[in-house]
């Protein structure tokens, strides 16, 4: 298997939802927890739904951090994080006081808006997606590409130079990020038709 | 820019999907794995499964169509019937399901709500509020598909719902149950003012005019149909459908 791609498995998340998806594509992935699992991967999909402390709390607990901060930072592979996976990647978050993964400069917080009546939270919908920079991850995605979207907190990043995409929910708020082989979505491309499908096979071609 | 999700539901009775009015007269539809094929290829923009047998059987969906139904859904979906456990939720979602649905447990133990909110997360998990005019006129909340009164009125119901940590909450009137003659608006209205979370539309759209009236009036944030997405002229015959996207552009004030 050349080209193994890793859903990590620690319990927060639409694993198989992914996994039914990757293999419509005729991606080979592999749902786990296994650190020899991880190790031998070409890629690694941080999946996630549910509460940022929670969330380190079990990557911590099934001893994740050191391995994946090993093949991320040190052996640059390829990494999507989707929805939470893609808010553990940065400092911190308002949901729970615990340390992020760090990876990338910027921590998440919760929907600030004004117009309650109209704008609920979560934000939940498709919604489109302006194209902010080159990236091998937006290859043949339109610009204000609609994508599925459930959350209620979101990224602020600290760098404009990590942004990929930006989505408008009353403001204007970080629904991807990208630095070096780290990739983060907010929205959920294996339940966005074609144009999740094109970015899912972009990441596999990486 | 974004639109409401327009949501058709779809009602699981014994494996087989059926229709009914005013929670009763069920009717059999057809097989719901070759609904998902179909609703795949018209894009729709997100699928509600519910298990109406579920509940009043005292048992859970089964997990095995929810995996038969994750394999082919390409749109997100959320499942419910009849679950009462954090391990029901665990294994709806690792089954495939991006939502689980919680509706008579949620009455009997608001509690739950939020235990299951905590542990999957508040976009997980979505409430269902039945609501049914009662003999002196009142609306009220009703549970046991719609046998049960809870002497609640929907908005202290949705207000509770929201506060113990429900991520969206679905309004379903069961007076206009498969009427197809437009959603009660100003039920809608009066919840979806009422709390922050999103409101998902249920029970009385026949034809886009009543879903932009959900919205534009009712100021819903989704709306759903059983009968108008499967239900086909004047005869009522049974096709799968789902307006064209260009007609699902909505423009809120």
């Amino acid at each position: 298997m050349s080209s193994q791609v890793v859903i990590i498995d620690y319990g927060m998340g639409n694993t198989n939802s992914l996994k039914n998806k990757l293999a419509r594509l005729e991606i080979n992935s592999t749902i786990s927890s296994d650190e020899n699992v991880i190790r031998k991967s070409n890629k690694i999909i941080l999946p996630g739904i549910g509460h940022f402390g929670k969330a380190m709390e079990r990557l911590h607990k099934l001893n994740l951090i050191n391995v994946l901060n090993e093949e991320v930072l040190v052996n640059r592979k390829p990494i999507l994080g989707i929805c939470l996976g893609m808010q553990l990647m940065g400092y911190k978050s308002e949901e729970g006081n615990v340390k992020g993964l760090s990876w990338i400069d910027g921590e998440t917080v919760r929907f600030n808006l004004r117009d309650t009546l109209r704008y609920k939270v979560p934000h939940v919908c498709w919604n489109e997606i302006d194209i902010v920079k080159k990236s091998a991850l937006m290859e043949n995605i339109d610009d204000l590409s609609e994508f599925y979207f459930d959350h209620a907190f979101h990224f602020i990043g600290n760098n404009d130079s990590d942004i990929l995409n930006i989505t408008e929910y009353e403001y204007r708020f970080v629904s991807a990020i990208e630095k070096e082989n780290i990739f983060g979505v907010q929205y959920h491309p294996e339940k966005s038709y074609e144009y999740g499908d094109k970015l899912l096979k972009n990441f596999h071609r990486l | 820019m974004f639109n409401p999700r327009v949501i058709p539901v779809l009602l699981l009775k014994d494996l087989g999907l059926v229709k009914s009015k005013a929670f009763k007269d069920f009717r059999y539809i057809g097989d719901p794995i070759n609904a998902v094929k179909l609703f795949n290829n018209l894009r729709v923009h997100e699928l509600v499964f519910l298990d109406i047998s579920a509940t009043a059987n005292k048992m859970v969906i089964p997990i095995e169509i929810i995996k038969s139904i994750g394999q082919e859904a390409n749109m997100p979906f959320s499942v419910g019937g009849g679950i009462r456990t954090l391990n029901d939720i665990y294994n709806i979602i690792r089954a495939g399901a991006e939502k689980v649905i919680i509706g008579t447990y949620a009455f009997e133990n608001p509690d739950f709500i939020k235990q299951a909110s905590n542990e999957f997360g508040s976009s997980t998990i979505v409430v269902c509020v039945d609501v049914k005019t009662d003999f002196f006129k009142k609306q009220k909340v009703r549970v046991f598909n719609g046998h049960k009164s809870t002497g609640y009125s929907s908005v202290d119901y949705a207000k509770l719902m929201e506060d113990k940590g429900a991520g969206e909450i679905i309004i379903q009137s069961i007076d206009k149950d498969g009427t197809m003659s437009g959603y009660d608006v100003d039920l809608i209205k009066e919840v979806s003012t009422a709390v922050t979370i999103p409101i998902i539309a249920l029970g009385g759209a026949g034809k886009v005019e009543h879903l932009k009236d959900a919205y534009n009036k009712g100021y819903a944030s989704a709306l759903a149909a059983g009968s108008m997405f499967v239900y086909h002229g004047s005869k009522n015959g049974v096709l799968i459908n789902y307006p064209e996207k260009s007609e699902l552009k909505f423009n809120r004030e």
